[in-house]
This record gives C-alpha cells, structure tokens and sequence, in this order.
C-alpha cells in the first residue's frame, strides 16, 4: 500500500442558496455528498464524471481552493480545511494545478519568464534572479519549449506551447502533488498525446502524485493507476484501473464506459443499450 | 525538441514586446498623433509661458483697450488675439491660462483617479463586506450635487487652485471606482488569479500585482478622459468665481469677463472658449484612442 | 453507378488573411444518397471549410480558388447567391456544433422549429406546429408540446440538440451536414444522439456528412470517411478499411496516437516529426499551382 499522501474523507460541499426575487434564501444546493478519496505518494489517481458529478468541485477542495461544509482533507497529514492562508503556504509549495484553458491560467501582462520565476522567488527556492533563471531555463528545456519564448507573452504562444507552460509552471517548484484539471479536453489528438507523454515522463522523474479529472475515461486508463468514478456528487465506483475497466460494478460506470466509441468498427455498439442508473 | 515542431508557429507578429505593438497599435491612428501633439504643444506652452507669451498677462494699457485680433480693421500688431476691456493681451492670457488648466487636469484626475482606484480594486476584489461598503458609499455620493460640494469645498479650503483640484478630486472618484470595481471583478474570475493563489500568493500581492496590471489599460483611458473633464469644471468653477483669485489668467475667468463685454469685444469670450474646446477634445480622442488600441490587443 | 448525391471535386481555398495562406488543397470527396461520410481531421485541418464552401457561408477572408461542388449534379458554385440559397435551404441542413449559440435565445422553441417549414415548404402555421410536434417526438423529447413554448436556456445540452436535430430533418433534405454535433455533450449523451442520427438517417435515407476529430465517433458511425491534413486529403476509405488496413503513415500514426480504455498501460505514441514532415513535404510538392491532379 503506498504511503498515503492525500486523505479526504466524508468531504461535503454546498453552494449557497441563491436569493429569490422575494428575497427569501433558498436553501443551499450540494454539489459534493461526502466523498472518501485518498492519494498515495507517486501515485496517479483519475477522478472521471459527466458534467454536474462534482469532478471539478472536488478537485479544487483537494487543492484547497474552496471550503468543504463538512469532512476532512489531509495533506501529508495536515488537514487543510479550514487553514490559515499563512500557514497554508508553506503546503501551497508541495500542491500544484494544471488548468484546462492555458489562455486564461496564463496572466496576458506577464512575460512567459516571470511567470515561471515568479513562484521560485515567492517560496525562497531560489535565492536570487540568477538561480531563478537556472531553474527557468532547466523546466523550459524539460517541457521541450525553446528558450527565446521566455521573453514573450502569452497571447505569442501557440495553443499548445501554452500549455506547455502551464505545465512547466505546476513543476518547477517540485511539488509532492499535480492537480490536472481536464487539462487534455478540447485538444487534438496529437497535442493530446503529448501532453499525455510529457506527463507521464514528469510523474516519474519527480515521483508526483496526480488527481487527474476528465470525463474521458480512455485518457484516464493511459495515465492513471487508480480511479474514482462520480456521479451526482457521490462516489459510485472506485478502484484499480484494470480491474474497473475489466469489470465495472456499477451500472453507471459500465453505461459510461459503454458509451465510449472506440477506433475499431463495432457494428453493434450504436444499438447496444445500457442502462443508466441515477 | 522534435515534438515542438508540430505545435503551429505562433501566427502573431515576432515583435519581443507586446507594449511595442501596443504603441504602435496606438500611433498609427492619426487623431491620437494629432491630439497627442496638441497636448504635447499646450505642456509646452504652460511651461514655457513666461518666454513664449508676447506680453505680460497682468499688464493693463487702458489706451490699448478693447483692440480686435490681427485681420480686424482697429487692430494693432503686438496684440495677436486682441485685448479686453483693460487693454490685456488676450494671447498672452490664454497662454497662461494654460498653466491653471493643465495643473488641474493632470493633478486632479490623477487624485481622483488614485481614491476611486484603490476603492475599486478593493470592492471588486474582496467583494463581500467591503463590496457592500464601498458601493452604498458611491450611491451616497454620487447622490450629492457636485455643484454644491464643490462650493462646499472652496468655502471651506478657501479659494485658490488647491480647493479646484480637491473638489475635483473629491467628486469624480466615484466615476474610477466604479468603472476599476467592475473591471477588477471580472479580472478577479480569470484561471491565472486562482493560479496565483495556488502558487501560494497573497491576496494583496495578486490583487496589486496580477489584476491591477490587467485592469490598467481602462484605467488609463479612463484617465485622459477625466483631464478633459477636469478642466471644464476648472473653468465652470473660475467661471463662477470660486476657482484661483482674478490676477492669475484662468480660461474660465476669461470667459466670465469676456461674456459681460462681449458685444464689445467678442474675441475675450470666443478665445478660451475655443481653447477650452479644443483642449478636451484632445484629451477625448487620446483616451479613445488609448482604449481602441489597447483593446486588440486582448482579444487576440 | 447512380450519381454521387454530393460531389466536391478539386476544391481548393486560400486565407486572404495569411498572406495566400492555403486553406484547402485540392480536396474531392463523393458522397451517395444513404451514405454517412465522415470529415476528419485535426483543428486547422480545412474541415470546417468545406462544410461552409458547401453552405455557401465562407467567412470574408477565405475565397475558393478551384474546384466544384455538385448538389445531384447540379453545380452549387455557378448558381447566384439567390438561387442558392433556394437550393440549399431546402435541400441541404446542417445540425451545428454548439447547440447554445446556434438557438435564438429570445425565441420560444416552437418558433425556431417552424420557420424553415413555413419558408421552404409553405405550411400553414398550424400544420407546421403539428409538424414539429410529431418531429419533436422521432427525437425521443418526453414532453414535446412542452418543449415547443419552453425558451433554449431552459433546456439542457442534449435537448438543445435534439431539436437542432429536428429541426436539420424537419424538411426532409437530402443531405445533412453534421457539423461536430456532439463535442460539447457528455459521452453517454453523445452516444444517444448518434443513434438518434443514425437512426434518422436510415428512416428517411438522407445522406449524411459528419464532420469530427473523433476517430472512435468514424468507426461508429459513418461508412466512408475522408481524412484530412493542412487542407489535403492524407486517405479516403471504407471506414473500416481506414481504420483496420490504413495505408498512409499519418492515418496509422493518428490512430496510434488515440488513447483507449481497452488497452492496459499503453504508452501513447504522439505522432512522429518523421511523419508530419513527410506530409508536409508530400503538400509541399504538390503545391505549386497544382489545380487538377488526379
């Protein structure tokens, strides 16, 4: 059993109830119902759902962006619902995010430079601009984008040297956790794909543990050791990818995996019917 | 790397810096270049009034009263635009008078902007409490009648261009902060905001150093707007009497005593009210050219 | 050998935009009435193109610089925009990518489902009203008459696309051009739309163009399928011959780039640079004022 890095249990969130035109408060509307979720260290845990399962909610509570109403979430043992923003920042170092939309990740004032430099500054990794931009230059080179770009802005890049970046800024503080916010939706299949590689190369090399949310569960199966199937704010299924894939447990997971069409031509697939549950 | 090769090269120009496509952005609209000149001229003649001016604005040659400008039968050389009721050069007026206005339109425009800024960022930012706050506080005031304030002020600060620029000040604040509080909101939504507070920033290091830069470029054209606006408040206010004391040339007291005689001499009345047009006209079409240029840019 | 119901031939487009950038290389695709033809290709790939060369809708900056396209052998291209129009409106519908921006979000349903009829076959306000109700219920809507008065934002995704899809079928065309009609739906959504498609499709033997990215949504659903790069044909196929027995390298490195559940721990290949430079060499090659090359 690897060591348990990240520990969340009976995690609840609630948006608040939105106000009527009378002005009466409606109750709040729960997005998560009590979700148990743990990361090992260097392991890469999916975390698929369809629009409205609370995939997206509850990685930003794993990330300690918003507050859950209820539950725990540990971070190497520390729980961080709740926490200071001060003491919060020396965990912010070791927990990082990747975005979906490397456009608007990316601040359009900043140069690609500070964008990467910036963090190391903040955490006193590097102790001054020369270091910074050692530390810079090595990521660049790792995420394989040429050193010139550093100079430019973001709308300059390229769909996908931006996300480039995006990646480049989740790692080069070295963080013990990678939070992939469906980073590879919307991308073509070749930018997809290497996204895909230079994430698995990362992992390895800096031994990261991932949540990796996507409604796809084809790109889950490439990256991911174990999953968390959502639906409805619950989790309905959870387990090792091949044993999940293989035999799925649940009616929506197997309606889920159902629906994905694969490149083979199944001339029965189109007609086959599964039964959605919930 | 070979992978690199198959991201599609960057179809945006190789220029290094976006603020140099910005300015040129910027430069190649003619009425800015035009406007921006003009302002650049009236800096210049409010700094050097002393040497550029033919005469003293002060003097007065009661047998040189009432003269037409240049092209008029009556005229006298020497008096380019005339002079009014006191034999005082007109242009030589005029030219000073460039001094009060611009004083008030960079000061003042910049203090208002700097209070309803600040207020702004922070409603817009932190929202909640201090939301609440600073908007019931510019419904409140935005609710008083700016003419009564402003007499209020020089009633209390005295007259003189101190109490213009206060008033001023005092009063618009409230155009910045909520123009700046909506801006800020919507740049507050924005992934690179959430991104900077899970790389472990401060709320007030990503409030100054993440949103303000990106709220900036309304802010700026907001700004030179404003200094148009300054100055015609300047002049209403000198207009009335309220603004610097009778001595000192200002555009507004030149028209106040140009319209008492201006069957006489209308030249006293038409003069600064022509530099007066002329003067926010410029400052609009910068801010308007300001905004058209540093829109593209965001939209790419 | 009936004639093709679509016949695009040579059709090549250039970006006033890019400097003569070109758009689309020289492309033909046929497509017989029945058929489901897929479009496919990357973003940038021209796919989008050629559904709007055959519309008639080219954005300003691009502009057809050869070629033909043929509706039942009539030649889209000579007609003037007016007979076009006529041509297309009845005979030719398309169900659009997002379903949010492509309903008025002003207008009620009902409305939006029956102006096509009343325009192109002249029904009455009544009939067409019936009409789009016994439409509403082929698409499998629960409650149509309720759909009919209700506005687009308060329906979700799925049914938003539903009633594109009726109404894409509401004048009984002859082609219908899917253009990524389910990128924006979940996956167990998009699965019952294609069988709605599908199953539309073979009901009233109209002819389909489905334009995608998606290699599995090819295998599943279209016959033949054209596959596209930087605006060129790269292979046209049986589907299942594309898909099984590809013969040109960027097709195979396509499919090899396409992650799948089925496949335990496989290590995704991203296409080659060898590959891309091939293709790119091989349109390079071609370029030079090539119009009509076999």
């Amino acid at each position: 059993m690897a060591d348990v890095l990240i520990d969340a249990r009976g995690v609840v969130v609630a948006y608040a109830g939105q106000r009527t035109l009378s002005g009466r408060r409606l109750p709040p509307r729960p997005v998560l119902h009590g979700v148990d979720l743990t990361i090992g260290r260097g392991e890469t845990v999916g975390i698929v759902g369809e629009s409205g399962s609370g995939k997206t909610t509850l990685g930003r509570a794993l990330i300690g962006l918003l507050r859950p109403a209820d539950g725990s979430i540990r971070f190497d043992g520390n729980d961080i619902v709740g926490l200071p923003e001060m003491a919060m920042r020396p965990l912010r170092r070791r927990m990082q995010m990747i975005f979906q939309d490397p456009m608007s990740s990316l601040n359009p004032r900043r140069t690609i430079r500070s964008i990467l430099s910036d963090p190391l500054l903040l955490h006193a990794i590097a102790a001054d601009r020369a270091s910074a931009e050692r530390r810079v230059q090595a990521v660049m080179e790792r995420v394989g984008l040429p050193l010139a770009l550093l100079d430019r802005y973001p709308h300059e890049l390229s769909g996908g040297q931006r996300q480039r970046v995006g990646i480049a800024r989740a790692v080069v503080l070295r963080p013990d956790f990678v939070l992939a916010d469906e980073i590879v939706s919307g991308l073509d299949v070749s930018t997809q794909a290497q996204v895909l590689k230079l994430l698995g190369e990362l992992k390895r090399e800096l031994h990261l543990a991932m949540a990796f949310i996507s409604h796809d569960l084809s790109v889950v199966r490439t990256l991911c050791d174990r999953v968390y199937v959502l639906s409805a704010g619950r989790v309905v299924e959870q387990g090792r990818c091949e044993a999940v894939f293989k035999a799925p447990a649940h009616a929506y997971t197997r309606a889920l995996i159902d629906a994905i069409p694969l490149p083979v031509v199944d001339a029965g697939w189109l007609t086959r019917q599964s039964v959605v549950a919930g | 790397m070979a992978e690199a090769l198959l991201d599609a090269p960057s179809p945006i120009a190789t220029s290094r810096h976006a603020d140099r496509n910005r300015i040129r952005a910027l430069l190649a609209q003619p009425k800015v270049v035009f406007a921006g000149g003009f302002i650049l001229f009236l800096i210049m003649l409010a700094v050097f009034a002393p040497l550029i001016a033919p005469r003293d604005p002060l003097e007065q040659d009661l047998l040189a009263g009432t003269l037409p400008p240049m092209g008029f039968t009556g005229a006298e050389p020497g008096f380019l635009l005339g002079t009014d009721d006191l034999g005082r050069d007109v242009l030589s007026r005029l030219i000073f008078g460039t001094r009060i206005a611009l004083i008030v339109a960079f000061v003042a425009s910049a203090l208002a902007a700097l209070l309803g800024t600040l207020l702004g960022l922070f409603a817009g930012y932190f929202r909640g409490a201090t939301d609440a706050a600073v908007s019931r506080l510019v419904e409140i005031w935005m609710a008083f009648p700016p003419v009564l304030l402003s007499i209020l002020v020089v009633a209390i600060m005295g007259a003189g261009v101190g109490s213009v620029i206060a008033a001023i000040a005092i009063i618009d604040w409230t155009r910045f902060a909520r123009v700046v509080r909506t801006e800020t909101m919507a740049q507050a939504q924005a992934d690179y905001v959430v991104a900077a507070r899970v790389l472990g920033f401060g709320r007030l290091a990503i409030l100054f150093r993440e949103v303000l830069p990106n709220v900036a470029p309304v802010l700026l054209a907001l700004l030179t707007l404003e200094m148009g606006i300054a100055v015609i408040v300047e002049a209403i206010l000198s207009f009335v009497g309220l603004s610097v004391s009778s001595d000192t040339p200002t555009w507004g007291g030149m028209i106040a005593q140009g319209r008492q005689i201006i069957h006489q001499a209308w030249w006293v009345f038409a003069a600064p009210l022509a530099a007066l047009f002329a003067t926010v006209l410029a400052f609009n079409q910068v801010g308007d050219g300001l905004r058209r240029a540093l829109d593209p840019v965001m939209q790419r | 050998m009936t004639a093709p119901l679509l016949s695009v031939s040579h059709l090549s487009a250039v970006s006033s935009r890019d400097g003569e950038g070109a758009i689309l290389r020289d492309v033909s695709l046929s497509v017989a009435r029945g058929e489901v033809h897929g479009i496919v290709g990357e973003s940038g790939a021209g796919k989008s193109t050629i559904v709007k060369a055959i519309l008639g809708i080219l954005p300003g900056g691009i502009r057809l610089t050869g070629g033909a396209i043929a509706l039942e052998g009539r030649d889209l291209l000579a007609l003037d925009p007016d007979a076009r129009r006529h041509v297309l409106g009845a005979e030719v519908a398309l169900i659009p990518q997002d379903p949010l921006t492509a309903l008025n979000p002003g207008r009620r349903i009902g409305g939006q489902l029956t102006d096509g009829m009343r325009l192109w076959r002249g029904l009455s306000g009544k009939a067409a009203e019936d009409r789009a109700l016994a439409l509403l219920h082929d698409v499998q809507m629960r409650e149509p008459a309720r759909v009919m008065r209700a506005y687009p934002h308060e329906l979700s995704g799925g049914m938003r696309q539903r009633v594109l899809i009726a109404a894409a079928f509401a004048l009984d065309p002859k082609l219908v051009i899917a253009d990524e009609p389910t990128t924006a739906l979940d996956v167990t959504v998009q699965k019952q739309i294609l069988r709605l498609i599908r199953s539309l499709q073979e009901q009233h033997g109209t002819g389909v163009i489905f334009v995608t990215h998606n290699l599995g949504v090819v295998a599943q659903i279209c016959d033949r399928a054209t596959l596209l790069y930087m605006g060129r044909v790269m292979e046209q196929e049986a589907t299942a011959t594309l898909l099984e027995r590809p013969r040109h390298p960027y097709t195979r490195a396509l499919i090899a780039a396409c992650p799948r559940y089925d496949r335990p721990g496989q290590d995704l290949t991203p296409i080659p640079a060898d590959v891309i430079a091939a293709c790119r060499a091989e349109i390079a090659s071609l370029d030079p004022g090539e119009a009509s090359h076999g």
